[in-house]
């Protein structure tokens, strides 16, 4: 899946190659500038929420709506700036992974619909953005160097709909945390002012799996379209790949089956896109170790 | 023109005292006559509720005293005790009002009825023409204010009744609860007024057990809901959503055993339960189960008084509005003062 794919930045015409060979272009500052941009509208619409929930004063969450937007419209303009540069869908090195996974959540988050917009999701969102987005500026400059490719469509599918699978398990983690804290408050009998700000559990519960779902349909077909580039398989990314497909299937198929109850499906959403994340570099650290 | 108000509150007298002082909603109209009928009043208003008894009035008389009046008012038997009595003139009375019109004199402070009452009393005495330029002005300000602060600060926010509670945790554990399924366990006066909380927002699916099945099918009528015979509740459990039980059972009649095997059926929905019967008819067990919130008269009632402190602690940002309002008032009234028309006396429509 995507991440079995991050390596392919280095595929020219299915040969691997080096970052250290002079066809490589460097991204420029001015580029980076509004992911930059973007980072500090998330943090403002985080910062924001804090405040609103720590003065226990009654403010509009629209406020931080507004945040998400504009760090959106910011995180757009990179990708479409990117992607004329480098004359295709800006995934091609772990720097425009993460933007790229970053924007998929906010754009999930901004049509999922506006029960849930207005809300306090947008206090959750923000700071997962947030914190995706500093890890992208933080990346070493080695890593932000990309080549110039042939474009192939199956490989573009492949990498966007994986992305956008990926945005979606993020979002599906967040509607999970939102789920464990409106269950932990209704546990404890002692439901503060911020229960009463986030949406339903029941709608909380409706929204983890229909993001579960809707990622895994888009991974599907990531996967799919991933057996159709015409490179060699790396088998370790592949495999875990799979692995990751069939995690997520299982949630799925226990919640339909109503195998398991709505607290464990949101803790299980929360752990496997945790494993998704933590992963990250681990497989492909592992995929790219020189063989004997 | 002097503005005054007399009158007598929960904060002033108990309700035996207060009793006395009111004036039911059928005789309000002789009231009137009877206010418009005292040469020292150029306009009057009276509010009477179970809580408060007061009389807004205008004179010409800067020094309009308090006991004369209400003896000429309630008649030579008078009205015993004059003691809990009071009275505010000019600026204070403006204040009184506004914060009468937001709640904030109310016993449960930021309840909204009392800002239809002062309206209803405005609207009554305007038809019969006690009012005059300055109360009209006043109490069409008051109820700007009453709005004002209403929607810009958490006066009215939360519950605070353990009914009201139970409703609200049910919204915000199910959103929407028209499409939800809720059993009435035991047709008691708290329960009945529970669920007429739950049909007021929208729920359409009630059902009612009673072990008296005519008490249940008088509530279950007046919910548009169904009864059902107690022998058969337990058989509608399948697919509920919330319980309201309040059975005088002497132990508990829901227990884990019970319930975790229906409950293998339906994860994927939660389960409301609000235990108001003391002994409890729920075992305390059963909140540990996933996906079930029990909540008994304890610990709404915790929920609720919690929502009444915020309350009070709003009070304060409240007063800060009104403030302003009532330094506008001020203005105003100044400037007429010094415009002043000659009042006319208080002319009773010709029937």
């Amino acid at each position: 899946m995507i991440l079995s794919d991050l390596a392919l930045y280095k595929l020219v015409d299915g040969r691997r190659c080096s970052q250290r060979f002079g066809f490589v272009s460097d991204m420029s500052w001015s580029d980076r500038v509004w992911v930059v941009f973007a980072l500090v509208c998330f943090l403002l619409g985080f910062g924001y929420s804090v405040y609103s929930l720590a003065t226990g004063k009654f403010l509009m969450p629209r406020n931080t709506f507004f945040a998400i937007c504009a760090g959106f419209l910011f995180q757009t303009i990179y990708l479409v700036v990117r992607g004329q540069e480098i004359g295709r869908c800006p995934i091609t090195n772990r720097f425009e992974v993460i933007v790229f996974m970053t924007w998929s959540m906010v754009l999930i988050y901004l049509v999922i619909g506006p029960a849930y917009r207005l809300s306090l999701m947008g206090a959750f969102t923000a700071p997962v953005a947030s914190a995706l987005s500093i890890v992208a500026i933080l990346m070493p400059p080695a890593d932000t160097i990309s080549a110039k490719i042939k474009v192939n469509p199956w490989l573009e599918a492949h990498t966007s709909f994986s992305m956008v699978a990926c945005g979606a398990f993020a979002l599906a983690c967040v509607a999970g945390v939102m789920y464990l804290f409106q269950e932990s408050q209704l546990k404890t009998r002692q439901p503060g002012s911020i229960f009463f700000r986030l949406p339903p559990i029941t709608a909380l519960s409706i929204a983890n799996s229909r993001l579960l779902l809707l990622g895994f349909a888009l991974l599907t077909i990531g996967l799919g379209t991933g057996f159709l580039i015409g490179a060699r398989i790396n088998w370790v990314q592949a495999t875990w790949s799979i692995l990751v497909w069939c995690v997520y299937g299982g949630i799925l198929i226990a919640r339909v089956r109503h195998a398991m109850a709505a607290k464990w499906v949101a803790t299980l959403s929360i752990v496997a896109f945790s494993l998704l994340l933590g992963t990250f570099w681990g497989i492909r650290f592992i995929s790219e170790r020189p063989s004997f | 023109m002097n503005i005054f108000c007399f009158g007598i509150s929960h904060q002033t007298a108990n309700v035996e005292v207060r009793e006395r002082f009111a004036i039911p909603d059928s005789a309000l109209v002789d009231s009137l006559n009877r206010l418009a009928q005292m040469s020292s009043v150029n306009e009057g208003v009276l509010l009477s509720t179970c809580n408060r008894t007061e009389f807004y009035l205008v004179s010409q008389d800067a020094q309009l005293d308090i006991e004369p009046f209400i003896q000429d008012f309630y008649g030579t038997s008078g009205v015993g005790d004059l003691e809990h009595l009071f009275r505010l003139a000019a600026i204070p009375t403006v204040r009184h009002l506004f914060r009468v019109a937001s709640g904030l004199e109310s016993m449960v402070i930021g309840e909204t009825e009392i800002f239809g009452q002062v309206k209803r009393a405005y609207e009554t005495a305007a038809k019969f023409g006690t009012t005059g330029k300055i109360l009209n002005r006043l109490f069409q300000k008051a109820f700007h204010v009453g709005k004002h602060v209403r929607s810009t600060t958490a006066i009215t926010r939360g519950s605070i009744s353990v009914g009201s509670v139970a409703v609200d945790l049910a919204h915000q554990i199910f959103g929407e609860l028209s499409g939800c399924k809720i059993m009435i366990l035991g047709a008691g006066d708290t329960s009945e007024k529970t669920a007429r909380g739950f049909h007021s927002r929208g729920a359409r699916q009630i059902f009612v057990s009673n072990r008296s099945h005519s008490r249940a099918v008088a509530l279950a009528e007046a919910m548009e809901g169904r009864a059902l015979r107690f022998d058969d509740w337990e058989g509608e459990f399948q697919d509920l959503d919330i319980l309201v039980t309040s059975t005088a059972a002497p132990h508990a009649i829901l227990t884990k055993e019970k319930l975790e095997p229906i409950l293998r059926t339906r994860r994927d929905r939660p389960l409301f339960i609000i235990d108001l019967a003391i002994p409890r008819d729920v075992e305390p067990a059963v909140h540990y189960l996933d996906g079930v919130f029990v909540y008994d008269l304890d610990s709404l009632q915790v929920i609720a008084e919690r929502k009444l402190d915020a309350r009070k602690k709003e009070a304060d940002a409240c007063d800060g509005l009104i403030e302003k309002h009532v330094r506008d008032f001020e203005t105003w009234l100044n400037r007429a003062a010094q415009t002043a028309i000659p009042p006319a006396a208080i002319e009773l429509p010709r029937t």
